[in-house]
């Protein structure tokens, strides 16, 4: 237990007492391992101290331990519920670096798995965030609608989580007729489903108070804390790596980067809501424009890594996801960075936190939408 | 010998009395557990409970001895005695309201005079319970949720408070089987423009008061993990979940007796008796509202709903009260 009370004297102003609480690592809004130290007056937070680390899997170390193909299977398990994108910019990163080229049916069957993979993860997020605010129920409709994506994508690459789908110079599967037919009526059904989730909780009036004006994170914040995603967007700036560097195929594509104008947790909350929308539409376009050929490069079977250094940006469902390589000439890179948007996301509570109501927090940090596997690596 | 005699029937009574509410409040809490599972399954797209008895109508049993068989996880750091006491003080009480309860014109155990003053009174007890468990419980996460459920149960006991009053000048008086009688002809929701507000606010104040979703802030579990019984297992645990059931029970029983005519209803055979079933399907109606409302509102925030109580629903139930006495008076 320790110490519940502590003060702490402020130069002028008078002795705060504060409450001290741990949120986490075992908590159930903290959606995985994340522990925050909180110092509360009454009902306001005073303090955030976020404690991360707990789930340290050595990713990185792991990269520059093996050969890169050997890496493959840690991208996939990077960010539990939207692995697709890692994986999509390692190998990006590895092609760019080793100059192998990808047909254009590859890239394509890409950028759908990659959207599927987005509005399964928005999906997840809006049920947990109703879940931090109290509402129960709306997890199980955003489940159901989930587990339609998960079964397409296990039909597609074999794992319901942690697809291991992508292959240096392509894909491990074709999109059939099958596949094309299932994730068409799949669309037809989640575009009605919108419907359903604003009447459910865009006009609820209790959901409106409690996010409405709540977190309000201003362009300069954002910008200082190199937040990016979802969050970015929330607050007015129209970031989205797939429009400002169009990587894969994604150019071929006609698609809006949906803004907030507040940067509270409604806006970020319509941002995602939109982006599951534009998600459908690029997939659908894809579906249609889909180019027949190969899906997958002939490629030799050891590749090693020229020396020199290359990163390679793709846009995750929660932001920038970055691969900074260093490789030396072997086929082990020399050093493999990985930036997660979740850290920069994560840091934004901090500040954002003070002085708000502990509800309010719990609301805010549920609007980050953190996957803390991805942070800790 | 006669009073010995007497002695021994009032005794008899009293003790039959006593093992029928006893009974009646777990019969009810397990009803009321198990209706709850299953409309929840429903509003979530599932089918709740199905593996023990038929439609798992045998779950909630089931649970219950699971409760009473598991190991009682006390901490090392609690507040000794109390920390027992807490649950029994949550649970005892919560039998006291049916005692007054009119479920038919001979199904009462205790016409008392100032029965709705007694049943309010009674109510307010759980406060207690709740507090003190948070308190002994030496928890970071229960002191925040009892500092919450004592300030949240003091703001809504005024509304409640105010709109039952309502009622009781449109008849004179806290016997809750003569408010019952009155409504023969219609009930009071029908009757008085009035006594349609008194139940609105009535209604919001008594999800409230019982600490349900939207309203349960002293057991928020995105924010405080299980609030005011985080540390409390087995049945300890169960204990504040029959008197949370109960107490939801009383509320809606206090409603259909007060706003919607108690047993009034067609006339059944033996309807002396046999009436209580109009009683118990119109509480059991509003019990569903309720679940249906925890089932599809996110939650409050703290200071939204103590605004509220204390800027909307005391308000409008105090200025109700005034022009309801008003109209009675012209």
């Amino acid at each position: 237990m320790g110490v519940a009370v502590r003060s702490t004297k402020t130069e002028s102003g008078p002795i705060h007492y504060r409450y001290f609480m741990n949120v986490g690592p075992q908590h159930p809004s903290t959606h995985g391992v994340l522990r925050l130290i909180i110092g509360l007056y009454g009902e306001y937070v005073l303090s955030i101290e976020p404690v991360i680390g707990y789930g340290h899997r050595m990713h990185e170390k792991m990269a520059q331990s093996r050969p890169w193909q050997a890496f493959l299977p840690n991208t996939a398990r990077m960010d539990y519920a939207c692995c697709l994108p890692h994986q999509h910019c390692y190998l990006s990163l590895i092609e760019q670096h080793t100059g192998i080229k990808v047909p254009p049916r590859a890239e394509y069957i890409r950028v759908i798995a990659v959207e599927l993979n987005r509005i399964a993860s928005h999906l997840l997020w809006l049920g947990a965030f109703l879940l931090d605010l109290g509402a129960f129920t709306p997890i199980l409709y955003c489940f159901d609608d989930r587990e339609e994506v998960l079964d397409i994508l296990e039909n597609l690459t074999g794992a319901r989580i942690t697809h291991c789908f992508f292959r240096i110079g392509g894909v491990l599967a074709d999109i059939d007729d099958h596949s094309a037919n299932r994730i068409r009526e799949f669309m037809r059904r989640m575009r009605g489903r919108f419907s359903v989730y604003h009447k459910l909780v865009t006009e609820n009036i209790i959901f409106i108070k409690r996010t409405r004006d709540i977190g309000i994170i201003t362009p300069d914040m954002a910008r200082r804390y190199g937040a990016t995603g979802p969050v970015l967007r929330g607050s007015g700036i129209a970031y989205d790596v797939r429009k400002q560097q169009p990587y894969s195929a994604y150019r071929d594509f006609s698609f809006d980067v949906p803004t907030g104008s507040r940067g509270d947790c409604y806006d970020r909350y319509l941002v995602r809501v939109e982006e599951m929308q534009q998600s459908l539409c690029i997939i659908e376009q894809a579906l249609e424009r889909m180019p027949a050929g190969e899906i997958r490069a002939p490629v030799p079977r050891t590749i090693r890594l020229p020396a020199g250094q290359r990163s390679f940006s793709v846009e995750g469902a929660r932001g920038e996801v970055t691969y900074y390589l260093v490789a030396d000439g072997t086929d082990t890179p020399y050093r493999l960075k990985v930036r997660s948007p979740c850290y920069a996301n994560l840091n934004l509570i901090q500040e954002l936190g003070q002085g708000m109501l502990f509800a309010d927090m719990i609301a805010t940090l549920g609007s980050l939408d953190l996957v803390i596997p991805e942070i800790d690596r | 010998m006669d009073t010995i005699i007497s002695i021994t029937s009032a005794f008899t009574s009293v003790a039959l009395a006593a093992a029928v509410i006893v009974g009646f409040v777990f019969v009810n809490a397990t009803a009321l557990g198990y209706i709850e599972r299953k409309l929840c399954g429903r509003f979530q797209r599932r089918i709740g409970p199905m593996e023990v008895g038929w439609h798992g109508i045998l779950q909630m049993p089931v649970d219950g001895i699971k409760l009473i068989a598991k190991q009682l996880i006390v901490p090392s750091h609690v507040a000794g005695p109390l920390f027992y006491v807490a649950p029994v003080l949550a649970f005892a009480p919560a039998a006291l309201p049916f005692l007054v309860m009119p479920f038919a014109p001979r199904i009462q155990v205790l016409a008392m005079e100032a029965g709705l003053v007694f049943v309010l009174a009674v109510i307010s007890f759980n406060t207690f319970a709740v507090f003190l468990a948070g308190w002994s419980s030496n928890n970071n996460y229960s002191m925040i949720g009892a500092l919450r459920a004592v300030a949240q149960n003091i703001s809504y006991e005024i509304p409640i408070l105010l709109s039952l009053l309502t009622v009781v000048f449109l008849t004179g008086s806290f016997n809750l089987s003569r408010i019952v009688q009155v409504q023969e002809s219609l009930w009071f929701v029908l009757r008085h423009p009035g006594a349609i507000l008194a139940f609105l606010v009535f209604f919001i104040a008594a999800i409230a008061e019982t600490n349900r979703a939207p309203f349960d802030l002293p057991e928020a579990e995105s924010e405080l993990t299980a609030g005011f019984h985080t540390e409390y297992s087995g049945i300890a645990f169960g204990m504040f979940m029959i008197a949370e059931y109960t107490y939801l029970f009383v509320n809606c029983c206090l409603a259909t007796a007060v706003f919607f005519g108690g047993w009034w209803g067609p006339t059944l055979p033996f309807g002396q008796y046999s009436s209580c079933i109009w009683f118990f399907i119109k509480a059991y109606t509003l019990v569903f509202i309720v679940i249906w409302c925890r089932w599809t509102f996110p939650r409050v925030r703290f200071d939204q709903l103590m605004n509220l109580s204390w800027k909307y629903l005391i308000p409008i139930a105090l200025g109700n009260l005034l022009l309801t006495a008003l109209c009675t008076k012209l």
